[in-house]
């Protein structure tokens, strides 16, 4: 088999690529501000992502409710689930411009305020402190935004994963290079674009997943393979942070986002609370020892003391009921349902929670106050970026921020040539290799090669530089042998290879940073060859780059 | 096989292909029913059993994905 190339161009003042949370609002917002938009969508935009079936916490700021303190909301936010890998300015933003956000939600029909008349904060949060998780309905969130984009003549171009972005000689972004999957023959699709706003998620796949057999069972969506991070690094585009890992956590085998969607209280074996936050249920708080204690799970397991449940069975049958409802507005009616099918009672059984692999959610793109990232006609939003961190707010908002600025920049430069890119003619090169291949490897040999490569060598238990110096070589000739042997026989394989060749790319970035941070620092960046923090490294944040071929680092000033 | 269509309900307009984040049906053909051609790569979201409009399909989960418990205990 053989890659067709479609003969006509996608052209549009703004090209979204992933139609996530982020994509679909950067394609309202930059349709409402007189842009032509189109949005590449790997799968459909009615499901699609991390929020494809739900999510029911929301970070917001709402002056009527919270006052005029603003800075007391953001020292919560940076003292429990997002933490305090974000520049401040992009975070106050985030948070100063989430209410309006919430707005425009409920005038697209949304459920922002399931409870009743005013708006609810549960969740995540510490007693006595503010609550700035809104609590909301979003099982129909993407079926309408979807709607939305659709009505401002957004045209969405399902099926289609894009893989390279193309950019001119002065390293503006000028379109992108794209695989139209619906068939098993895949066809190539080049979209000319005056701005590029990228919103392709996490990288989940790139650690060994809970149950390492199984590669698709992820917190986030699987489909989100660091392609985003990939593409625009290979553009020449700054990575910021992905040396510190996050960790999410959830229902053990079963990884799944949504552990404030649990009323309950963290305990050990024998009923006692883990953390110092709640004893008894309470639907207002959650349980956020878990927030600032990502590893609980994991190193309970590790001291012996382990293991770790969820315990709901003292909850009144009103915060069950209120619970179980939550289950479906956050989008895991999976969880509900296998408690039904294997008729387990929450009243009576606690489940036991873990911590899952390494997550690069709020570890991505370095953006500036407009989302611009470090490349001219490139934007972001999302978990995708670096410095800034607010899962559905961050996609939601700066999706927002983004397309209003990426819609003002279209309208300054003018369509740049794209048909004859080197790069188009490079990539089909790459996808015709693999398709070709009569016997050769399948993708899930890599992917798994990568993960157990990525535990060992880049891992989070002990890093230093013979471990990390021997996984970047590793990393390396996995890279060289999947170009040389990887194999697809059809479209979904093909897309499925290239999300391990990103991977693979970003995989790397991880380990050039990781070793380059010649300290300790956090919970999860230990160096057995530098075992103290350099307090010259506080409010310092790594960053990696290529230009002409070479590899910059630097450790840049936050931004407080 | 994550995804179980019930052939005698499926109303074949291949809405759960179309719609499934990971693509674990691959390309289906309106007119018939769509086949899991990928079902280790289901991410068990469930979209396509809430957005089937026939209800003919249901979730099977691999053991791999087990919920553990104990018997809930209060300190």
């Amino acid at each position: 088999m053989s890659v067709k190339r479609r003969s006509e161009i996608i052209k549009s003042d703004v090209l979204i690529v992933g139609g996530g949370i982020g994509g679909m609002q950067a394609a309202i917002t930059a349709a409402d501000e007189g842009a032509t938009v189109v949005v590449a969508e790997k799968a459909d935009t009615r499901r699609s992502g991390s929020g494809a079936t739900g999510n029911d916490h929301f970070m917001c700021y709402i002056p009527s409710y919270h006052g005029e303190d603003f800075d007391a909301i953001i020292a919560e936010v940076t003292d429990t689930l997002v933490g305090p890998l974000q520049d401040l300015d992009l975070l106050r933003l985030m948070m100063g411009r989430s209410f309006e956000v919430v707005q425009k939600w409920e005038s697209y029909g949304i459920n922002m305020r399931p409870y009743g008349e005013d708006y609810a904060f549960y969740g995540h949060a510490m007693p006595g402190r503010r609550r700035y998780h809104l609590k909301y309905d979003g099982q129909l969130q993407k079926p309408l935004l979807t709607k939305e984009a659709k009505k401002r003549g957004v045209q969405i171009v399902n099926k289609t994963v894009i893989n390279q972005l193309l950019t001119d000689e002065s390293g503006r972004v000028i379109g992108a290079i794209g695989i139209c999957t619906a068939e098993d023959e895949p066809e190539v699709v080049i979209f000319q674009a005056k701005a590029v706003i990228i919103s392709t998620g996490n990288a989940s796949r790139m650690y060994p997943s809970t149950n390492p057999a199984y590669l698709f069972n992820q917190a986030d969506c699987p489909a989100t393979t660091g392609s985003g991070h990939a593409m625009a690094y290979r553009a020449g585009a700054r990575l910021v942070n992905i040396d510190m890992p996050y960790l999410h956590a959830g229902p053990k085998y079963f990884a799944r986002c949504g552990k404030a969607t649990w009323i309950g209280v963290l305990v050990d074996y024998y009923g006692r609370p883990v953390g110092p936050f709640v004893n008894k249920p309470t639907k207002e708080l959650g349980d956020a020892t878990s927030d600032i204690w990502q590893g609980v799970f994991q190193e309970k397991m590790e001291n012996g003391s382990g293991p770790v449940f969820m315990n709901c069975a003292e909850n009144t049958p009103e915060d069950t009921e209120f619970m179980m409802k939550s289950f479906y507005s956050e989008g895991d009616t999976s969880i509900v349902d296998y408690l039904q099918q294997y008729h387990i009672d929450l009243n009576q059984s606690m489940i036991e929670f873990g911590t899952y692999d390494y997550a690069l959610c709020g570890r991505g793109l370095d953006i500036q106050l407009s989302g611009q990232t470090s490349l001219e006609g490139l934007y972001a939003a999302g978990d995708v970026l670096g410095n800034v961190r607010g899962d559905i707010t961050s996609a939601a908002v700066f999706g927002m921020i983004s397309a209003e600025n990426a819609a003002a920049y279209a309208k300054t430069v003018d369509f740049a040539e794209v048909e004859t890119h080197p790069l188009i003619q490079e990539s089909m090169d790459l996808y015709n290799s693999l398709l070709d291949r009569k016997i050769g490897a399948h993708w899930k040999e890599a992917n798994s090669m990568l993960q157990q490569i990525m535990k060992d060598y880049v891992g989070m238990k002990v890093r230093s530089k013979t471990l990390l110096k021997s996984g970047l070589k590793y990393l390396g000739d996995l890279k060289r042998y999947c170009k040389e042997q990887l194999k697809a026989e059809n479209a979904h394989e093909l897309m499925r290879c290239l999300e391990v060749l990103d991977l693979l790319d970003v995989a790397e970035a991880i380990a050039i940073t990781s070793e380059n941070r010649k300290e300790s620092r956090g919970a999860y960046h230990h160096r057995s060859d530098y075992t103290y923090t350099n307090p010259l490294l506080d409010n310092k944040f790594q960053t990696i780059e290529q230009k002409n071929g070479e590899i910059i680092l630097n450790f840049r000033d936050k931004v407080r | 096989m994550p995804p179980v269509i019930d052939e005698a309900k499926c109303i074949k307009c291949t809405k759960c292909a179309q719609i499934c984040c990971v693509d674990v049906y691959g390309p289906a053909e309106p007119g018939e029913v769509p086949t899991v051609r990928f079902p280790e790569e289901c991410w068990h979201c469930r979209a396509c059993v809430m957005d089937c409009p026939a209800g003919a399909i249901d979730l099977r989960y691999p053991l791999p994905y087990m919920l553990l418990y104990e018997d809930s205990k209060t300190n």
